[in-house]
C-alpha cells in the first residue's frame, strides 16, 4: 500500500467518465437493444397466495393474431434444471414457471409471446388457467409453528437453515454480567427497486450455437448459471457486458427471467425480449428484500460495557431460495458491529412463506443487523441514564487496537472511530443539536437525536457461504483487469462485469493512470462478453473499488515492469537504475539517457531485435487478483475470517415529528465517514447519500404490505413510497481517511454506506422523541400512519 | 392512427394505434430512447419529455395526444454530437447521476425549471425534481447540477472584467 496524499489522480475531484452519455440520453440499456425480428414476452401470474395449477387453457390466447407461443411450467421444467441455490436444499426447487403449484401471489405461471409487448399482454390476460386455492402462510413465526401450512411438502419443514453459533464463552459472560436487556426489533420488507426494471433480451444462433445475452444483470456466475439450467455449456453463452444497469443495488439477479427468456429464444428460432413491467417486477420479479425478526439480549455492567450478546434472526426468505439466506450470514463478519463485545451467540433461522422470493440486497443482511446492534446499544444507554454516543465511544474498537479480531472469526483492518465522532461533533457541537431538539420540544413537536456508529465490511470475500453450506468450499473471490498498448502506444485496459452506476470505468481508469503516471481520461476501458472475460466476482459485497481496482493496480505494475525492462536492456544498464517516469524510462544516473513511451513501443512492436532475451513481445499484461487476506475456510468451532477491509460510518441525526399528524422529518443529518483513500471522491459522496436516501426509505417509508388474503398490497410507486427530493435532507458529509493496510491505495468499500447506518439513526432518533411519552418503535417501516396511531393511543393512556 | 408532430424541431408524421403512449411512440418507433420507462403509471418521472415547453409524463400521454403538439426529447436538447449543453455539463460537473436511467428526464426538468426562473433557490430545485425519483444519488448532486448551471448560464454574456 503507499501512503495517501501524493496521488495525481486518486483521491482527486474527477469527472466520472460514464457520465457524458447518460446526460445525453445515450446510455445503452437493456430496452434499448433492438435486435432484428425480436419478439416479446409478458407473463401470466398467479392471483393467489398459494394454489394448485388444475389447468392452463392456452386455446384462445393462441388464437390471436401476432401471438407466437404460450410456455407453461411443464415444458420449461423438462428441457431444464431447477436454478442453482446457496443451500442445499433439493426438495425447495426453483424455477422460472410454476410447475403444480404457484407458492405466491404473482408467481409466474406461464409466458406469451407474441410480435409486440402489447399484444402480448392482451394475451396473457386470455389464458385461461384453473386453480385450486390452498392454504397458505405468510407470517415467518407463524411458519415454524408446528403444523404450519407447509410451502413446499417435499421439504418436511418450513426451515431451510437453522443454525446456532457461539463464540467465546457467553454463559459465563452473561452470568458474571450484572445487567441484562432484551429487545426484540424487526426490519420490514423492502428492496432497493431500482427505477429500471429487469430486462433481458435472450438470441439463439443454431448455427453458431451460441445464446447471446443483454441484460440489467448483477451476479456473480450469471453465465454458469444460464448454461447449467439450461443443459448448455457455458461456452454456448455469451453475456455481453456493455450494457449499461439502470440502478441494481443487489438485485438485479433476473436468473430466472433468463432462463425462461434464453428457453424461449432456443424454442422459438428469434431474439426473446423481456422486460418485466413495474408490476411485474413488485409482485413475481424475486427481488424482495430481507424481511427480519430479532431477539437480542446483551450482558453489560454497571458502566456501560457490553460484553456479550445473544441474538436469534429470523428471516422470511418468501417462497423459494435463491443466494437469499446467505444474508443471514454476511453479517457474521461484522457481527459486534465496532464494538468490543467479548463473547456472541448466533441464531440464524431461514424459512419459506407465501411471499415474493427474496434476493440480494445492498448490504447482504448486514443493514438490518446493524439496527438491532443499535437499537439495542441505545436501549441500554437509556437504561443507564447514558448518553447515546458516550455509550458506544466505551465500547468501541480503539484505533490503536487494530488489527482487532472480533468472535466469530474475522480480523477488521483499520479504523479510527473516536476522531470519526470528533469531527462530526467538532463541527456543529452536540449541545446545539440538543438544543435545537428541545427547541423544537419546547415548540410543541416530538423530537429526537439519533446516533448510529456501524461498518460497512468490504471487499467481497463471502466465506459465509461455507459456514451455512458446508458442502461449498469456495475461497477463491478474484476480480482482473487485462492492459494492452497497442502499435500506436495507445492503452486499453479492460472491465469483466456489467456496472449499475458505480463508475467503474472511472476505477479503472484512475487506478491505472495513477500507476503509469499517464492521463486517465486516455486510457481506453473496455467490457469484453463472457467468453472473452477474465474471471470477476461482479459489483457485490462493496468489493470493486478493493478488488477491480486491485486488479487494475496490479496489472499496470507488470506493464510498468516489463516497460523499464525493455528500456533497461535498450539502455544497456542495470533495471534498478531505471526510473519510469510518466511514460518514459531513464537512467537514474543520466537523467537525460532514456527511452520515450514512444521508443518502448517501437521496441516492444517492431524491434524485437532489441527485446530482452525470452520477453514476450507487445505490450499485454493481465491480472486475477485474489481478495486481500482471504483464502481460508471456516474453522469447526465456525469461526471464519471474511471481508478484508471495514469502513466505518457515524450517524448523528435531529428529527421532529408532528404530535398529531405523526409526520416524520429530518431536521438535521450529519455523517462521518472513513472508507479509506477515496478513489474518486464524488463517486463517494454519491453512493453515501444515495445509502442514506435508500436507508430514509427502508426506515419511513418503503414497505411490501400483504394483506391477510396474501395479497401484495404496495405493488405500485402509489403505495410502495420511494424517497423523492422531499424526502432527503441536505447531508453534512465528515470525511476522514483511515487507509487499509490491505489494500493497493488504502481503499476500502462504499457502496453500501449510508444504508447500513441510516435506518437504525432514524429509529433511534424517533425512539428518542417517542420516549417521553413512554413509547417506542422497533419495527422497520415506522410508517406515518404507525406514528400517528401510536402517538394518539399513548396520549389517550395519559 | 397517422398524427403528426413537431419532434425535436423537425416535423414527423407517424402511425400509431390509439392505444399506444407517447413514450413507447417516442421509443418504438422514433428511436429516440432517452425518454426511459419505470414505473409506467406517472410516478417515477423517468419518461419526462418536454411538451410544448412543459415537463410532462410520456407514460401518462397516448401518443395520438401529441397530435401537433411540440415534444421536445433529451435528443433535443443534446447541442450536437458529442457536444453538451451547458446544464448535461454541469450534471457531469458535480456526478449528479450514477446509473443514469433517471439522468435525461432530470436534464430535461432543468431545462424546463431555468427556461422558467434563471435564478433558482435551493428550495424551488427540490421542488422541480420532486416528480422525479433518483434511487441512487439521494438527489444533492442533481440539485447541485441545477444551481451550477443556473449560476454559469446567467453569466453567460455578462461583460468579463478584464481588470
Amino acid at each position: 500500500m503507499s501512503s495517501p496524499g501524493h496521488f495525481r489522480f486518486v483521491a482527486t475531484e474527477r469527472r466520472v467518465r460514464e457520465d457524458r452519455r447518460f446526460v445525453a440520453g445515450k446510455g445503452r440499456f437493456v430496452a434499448d437493444i433492438a435486435l432484428p425480428n425480436t419478439k416479446h414476452v409478458a407473463l401470466v401470474t398467479c392471483p393467489h397466495a398459494n394454489a394448485r395449477i388444475v389447468g392452463i387453457d392456452k386455446s384462445r390466447a393462441l388464437k390471436m393474431p401476432g401471438v407466437h407461443y404460450i410456455l407453461d411450467g411443464h415444458e420449461l421444467a423438462a428441457a431444464t434444471l431447477p436454478l442453482m441455490t446457496g443451500l442445499d436444499t433439493p426438495n425447495v426447487p426453483r424455477r422460472p414457471l410454476a410447475v403444480d403449484i404457484a407458492r405466491y401471489s404473482g408467481e409466474w405461471v406461464a409466458a406469451v409471446v407474441a410480435d409486440t409487448r402489447a399484444l402480448a399482454e392482451d394475451a396473457a390476460e386470455e389464458v385461461e388457467i384453473e386453480y385450486e386455492a390452498l392454504p397458505f402462510v405468510l407470517d415467518a413465526e407463524k411458519a415454524i409453528e408446528p403444523g404450519a401450512v407447509l410451502v413446499h411438502e417435499a421439504h418436511g419443514s418450513n426451515v431451510l437453515l437453522d443454525k446456532t453459533f457461539v463464540w467465546g464463552d457467553v454463559d459465563k459472560d452473561f452470568a458474571v454480567s450484572p445487567r441484562k436487556l432484551s429487545l426484540r426489533v424487526k426490519w420490514g420488507r423492502s428492496s432497493t427497486v431500482p427505477i429500471e426494471t429487469f430486462g433481458v433480451v435472450a438470441s439463439w444462433d443454431p448455427w453458431r450455437d451460441m445464446l447471446d445475452i443483454y441484460a440489467s444483470i448483477q451476479m456473480p456466475r450469471y453465465s454458469d448459471q444460464i448454461g447449467i439450467a439450461l443443459k448448455l455449456p457455458v461456452t454456448s453463452v455469451r453475456v455481453h457486458h456493455d450494457v449499461d444497469v439502470g440502478g441494481s443495488y443487489g438485485v438485479k439477479r433476473g436468473i430466472k427471467h433468463t432462463v425462461l427468456a434464453g428457453y424461449l429464444s432456443r424454442r422459438l428460432g428469434f431474439p426473446v425480449r423481456l422486460i418485466e413491467d413495474r408490476l411485474e417486477n413488485m409482485r413475481g420479479g424475486d427481488a424482495h428484500g430481507p424481511e427480519r425478526l430479532f431477539d437480542v439480549e446483551v450482558a453489560y455492567d454497571n458502566a456501560g460495557i457490553v460484553r456479550s450478546m445473544k441474538m436469534r434472526a429470523l428471516e422470511n426468505v418468501g417462497a423459494y431460495a435463491g443466494r437469499s439466506p446467505f444474508q443471514l450470514g454476511k453479517p457474521i463478519g461484522a457481527i459486534v458491529g465496532p464494538y468490543k463485545i467479548n463473547s456472541v451467540q448466533y441464531r440464524a433461522i431461514a424459512v419459506v412463506t407465501n411471499k415474493t422470493t427474496q434476493d440480494a440486497v445492498r448490504g447482504f443482511g448486514q443493514a438490518p443487523t446493524n439496527l438491532a446492534l443499535e437499537r439495542v446499544m441505545d436501549e441500554v444507554a437509556n437504561v443507564l441514564g447514558l448518553d447515546p454516543i458516550e455509550i458506544r465511544r466505551r465500547n468501541m474498537i480503539k484505533h490503536d487496537e487494530f488489527p482487532y479480531l472480533i468472535p466469530s472469526g474475522t480480523t477488521y483492518d483499520s479504523g479510527n472511530y473516536e476522531t470519526v465522532i470528533e469531527k462530526v461533533l467538532a463541527a456543529g457541537s452536540y449541545a446545539e443539536l440538543k438544543a435545537e431538539r428541545d427547541a423544537l420540544r419546547g415548540a410543541g413537536k416530538l423530537a429526537g437525536i439519533g446516533v448510529s456508529a456501524c461498518l460497512e465490511p468490504s471487499g467481497g470475500n463471502a466465506t459465509f457461504e461455507a459456514l451455512l453450506n458446508p458442502a461449498i468450499t469456495t475461497s477463491t473471490f478474484m476480480d482482473s483487469c487485462r492492459i494492452s498498448v497497442d502499435g500506436m502506444g495507445s492503452i486499453t485496459a479492460t472491465m469483466h462485469t456489467t456496472s449499475s452506476g458505480q463508475g467503474h470505468e472511472t476505477l479503472v481508469g484512475t487506478v491505472i493512470g495513477e500507476v503509469l503516471q499517464v492521463d486517465p481520461d486516455i486510457i481506453r476501458i473496455t467490457r469484453p462478453d463472457s467468453l472473452n472475460s477474465l474471471p470477476s466476482g461482479t459489483p457485490v459485497g462493496s468489493r470493486m473499488a478493493i478488488m477491480l481496482g486491485g486488479a487494475a493496480f496490479h496489472a499496470a505494475n507488470k506493464l510498468k515492469a516489463k516497460l523499464i525492462a525493455i528500456a533497461a536492456h535498450d539502455l544497456g544498464i542495470p533495471p534498478e537504475r531505471a526510473v519510469y517516469e510518466q511514460g518514459n524510462v531513464h537512467d537514474r544516473d543520466a537523467p537525460t539517457f532514456k527511452r520515450s513511451w514512444a521508443d518502448l513501443v517501437q521496441i516492444a512492436f517492431r524491434n524485437y531485435h532489441r527485446m530482452p532475451d525470452g520477453m514476450e513481445p507487445g505490450l499485454s499484461v493481465a491480472h486475477v487478483y485474489q481478495v486481500p487476506t482471504g483464502g481460508t475456510l471456516p474453522t469447526a468451532d465456525g469461526r471464519v475470517h471474511m471481508y478484508p477491509c471495514f469502513s466505518f460510518e457515524f450517524h448523528l441525526i435531529l428529527m421532529s415529528i408532528d404530535p398529531v399528524l405523526g409526520r416524520p422529518e429530518i431536521v438535521r443529518y450529519r455523517l462521518g465517514h472513513d472508507c479509506g483513500t477515496q478513489i474518486n471522491p464524488k463517486i463517494v459522496r454519491g453512493m453515501t447519500i444515495g445509502g442514506i436516501a435508500h436507508g430514509i426509505g427502508a426506515a419511513l417509508y418503503e414497505e411490501f404490505a400483504y394483506n391477510d388474503e396474501g395479497q401484495l398490497i404496495a405493488q405500485t410507486f402509489m403505495d410502495y413510497l420511494l424517497p423523492s427530493s422531499h424526502e432527503v435532507p441536505a447531508v453534512d458529509i465528515f470525511d476522514h481517511e483511515t487507509p487499509s493496510p490491505h489494500t493497493v491505495l488504502g481503499q476500502k468499500g462504499t457502496g453500501e454506506s449510508g444504508y447500513l447506518g441510516a435506518p437504525a439513526a432514524i429509529a433511534n432518533a424517533i425512539n428518542d422523541a417517542l420516549r417521553p411519552l413512554g413509547i417506542s418503535a422497533n419495527t422497520l417501516p415506522i410508517k406515518v400512519s404507525t406514528l400517528g396511531d401510536m402517538i394518539a393511543a399513548a396520549k389517550e393512556k395519559k | 392512427m397517422r398524427i403528426e408532430l413537431d419532434i425535436n424541431g423537425e416535423l414527423r408524421a407517424v402511425e400509431v394505434e390509439p392505444r399506444t403512449t407517447l413514450l413507447d411512440c417516442l421509443r418504438d418507433q422514433m428511436q429516440l430512447t432517452g425518454a426511459h420507462a419505470g414505473c409506467e403509471h406517472g410516478v417515477c418521472g423517468a419518461c419526462t419529455v418536454l411538451f410544448d415547453g412543459a415537463a410532462v409524463r410520456s407514460c401518462l400521454m397516448f401518443a395520438v395526444q401529441a397530435q401537433g403538439s411540440a415534444v421536445r426529447t433529451i435528443e433535443g436538447v443534446t447541442p450536437g454530437p458529442g457536444e453538451m449543453s451547458m446544464i448535461q455539463d454541469a450534471f457531469c460537473e458535480t456526478h449528479g447521476m450514477q446509473c443514469g436511467y433517471c439522468t435525461p428526464a432530470m436534464v430535461l426538468v432543468a431545462h424546463a425549471l431555468l427556461a422558467d426562473n434563471p435564478e433558482p433557490t435551493r428550495e424551488e430545485i427540490i421542488d422541480a425534481i420532486s416528480g422525479n425519483i433518483c434511487r441512487c444519488t439521494g438527489y444533492a448532486q442533481i440539485v447541485e447540477a441545477i444551481a451550477l448551471a443556473a449560476e454559469r448560464m446567467r453569466g453567460v454574456n455578462r461583460p468579463v472584467n478584464l481588470k
